[in-house]
């Protein structure tokens, strides 16, 4: 059985747990067994993991999940695991992720793989592929124990609806005392998509000359639809909230849609975009390395660019 | 403390060089993050230690799994991608870490593991006087214990080669909207 540990965000299930769930799915498929979704707190929206290929959902809702502990959420999740005999655990690559997936295979003796890039080969043995060095390579990955672990890279699949509304059942588990305390929380507004979830991305550099000009970025992220990012010297700079960061020292994200805008491409920066969709690069220097890993590009004045293609995307939208 | 061979040693001297006491090499190639966080964590189990600083991830391998798989043996807090930390008092630490869209401000006690990220520290440059000294500062060897990975990695490749980039006049971004609606199909 294949168990996919979805999160939660404003009483929602998170986008990037649908994804997971998907690719728990078709995992399943191709191990000829069942996918199943873990849910460690409440949703209700939880019965649509059904629409994604979750048969069951195994919810716990005890107040020791309201806020995120790395030792009690891996503990309950090694957990389930084994009551549940689940040979594989999917979960998403986003901060939590992150967190958990070293903590969680230690405890299943399990090898792992951090940041799937698309759903494993199972023909003699289990292979999963993610990107090195920055995605600048692929590698193969056999994981060679009878349980594994994986954690799917944000946006690596397109989503289908392959079944139908989910049945819940409540899982018994130990909830472990908490070993940390979280004094606040700092975050973006709910309605705006966080960047390792986000289609559609909207990117400042220093091209942009200081944080007051930003607004011409929010106008064009706004008509698209799309979420805020910023390059190194921007987010050092102060200019923008450090969690808008793209980058080999920020995060790495994989949208639809990047638009680079007065960013002249470092190695780097583009560590932390290079596996998006398609990428536009909007700079006045026409020898800005970016240009190199554009599938758009256009030389110009970004003052004078940016408003003009917020302008044409409103008028095709009419 | 590091994994990997007696190659690395000028590296482990650096941070001799800008603070650290003493160091410790565990005599073996880092082959994958479960066989590095069982050899750190089999060592450490023997001394202790309050906190445990790792990377939040290697540059080759982009895993981020060291830090957990570290805390899950040693049975360890786990605080990930800390932009700050400050000691509230001798075994009590305020961590500022970095999740999607925010940060969020936790309190933890001593001892636990946490994986650095951007902003938690200002870079040291080695000085004369530090280069000098880290030469006598202890460098000490340690055999690895037996280990198996789990898992294999098969091949390796380069991803798809990139079309060229196409240019689009600066004056006609309707033409640049109808592309990306049309052709990349991502609006």
């Amino acid at each position: 059985m294949v168990l996919v540990f979805v999160e939660t965000e404003n009483g929602k299930v998170r986008k990037a747990s649908l994804e997971a769930v998907y690719y728990g799915y078709l995992t399943a498929q191709k191990l000829g067994t069942s996918c199943q979704a873990l849910l460690l707190g409440n949703a209700e929206d939880a019965t649509s993991l059904g629409l994604y290929g979750a048969t069951l959902v195994h919810l716990n809702d005890s107040l020791g999940f309201n806020s995120f502990d790395n030792h009690v959420y891996s503990d309950a999740i090694a957990q389930a695991a084994k009551k549940l005999e689940a040979s594989v655990v999917v979960l998403s690559h986003s901060s939590n992720g992150k967190s958990l997936i070293g903590n969680i295979a230690y405890l299943l003796d399990a090898g792992s793989v951090s940041a799937a890039i698309g759903i494993p080969e199972t023909n003699n043995g289990f292979f999963v592929r993610k990107g090195v060095y920055s995605s600048k390579a692929l590698v193969n990955i056999e994981i060679i124990t009878p349980l594994k672990v994986v954690s799917v890279l944000g946006n690596s699949l397109q989503i289908n609806i392959v079944g139908s509304n989910a049945e819940i059942q409540p899982l018994n588990l130990d909830v472990l005392q908490p070993r940390i305390k979280v004094l606040s929380v700092d975050k973006l507004q709910s309605n705006v998509t966080p960047l390792p979830e986000a289609e559609r991305v909207v990117s400042g550099g220093r091209g942009l000359k200081g944080p007051e000009n930003w607004g011409i970025v929010e106008e064009l992220a706004d008509v698209l639809h799309a979420t805020t990012a910023c390059s190194r010297p921007v987010s050092d700079a102060d200019w923008r909230p450090h969690h808008e960061h793209v980058g080999q020292t920020g995060i790495a994200i994989r949208p639809n849609l990047y638009i680079a805008i007065g960013i002249s491409g470092a190695i780097q920066h583009l560590a932390g975009v290079n596996n998006s969709k398609t990428i536009v690069v909007i700079n006045k220097d026409p020898e800005a390395p970016f240009f190199k890993a554009a599938n758009y590009g256009v030389v110009g004045d970004l003052f004078e660019v940016v408003p003009r293609l917020t302008a044409a995307i409103k008028s095709l939208n009419q | 403390m590091h994994v990997g061979p007696a190659e690395n040693d000028s590296i482990i001297r650096k941070a001799l060089a800008i603070g650290a006491t003493d160091a410790f090499r565990i005599d073996t190639e880092a082959v994958t993050a479960d066989q590095v966080a069982f050899q750190l964590a089999t060592f450490i189990q023997q001394h202790g230690f309050d906190i445990i600083f790792t990377g939040k991830e290697t540059i080759d391998y982009n895993g981020a799994e060291v830090g957990g798989r570290l805390a899950a043996q040693l049975n360890l807090p786990f605080i990930s991608f800390a932009s700050h930390l400050e000691m509230a008092s001798d075994n009590v630490a305020i961590i500022k870490r970095d999740m999607d869209g925010g940060t969020e401000t936790i309190q933890v006690n001593t001892p636990f593991v946490v994986s650095a990220a951007k902003g938690m520290a200002e870079q040291r440059i080695p000085n004369m006087k530090g280069i000098m000294t880290a030469k006598s500062k202890p460098l000490n060897v340690v055999t690895p214990q037996a280990y198996s990975p789990k898992i294999s990695i098969v091949s390796h490749e380069l991803p798809p080669a990139k079309k060229a980039v196409q240019y689009i006049d600066p004056e006609n971004m309707a033409e640049l909207a109808r592309l990306l609606r049309e052709e990349a199909k991502v609006i």
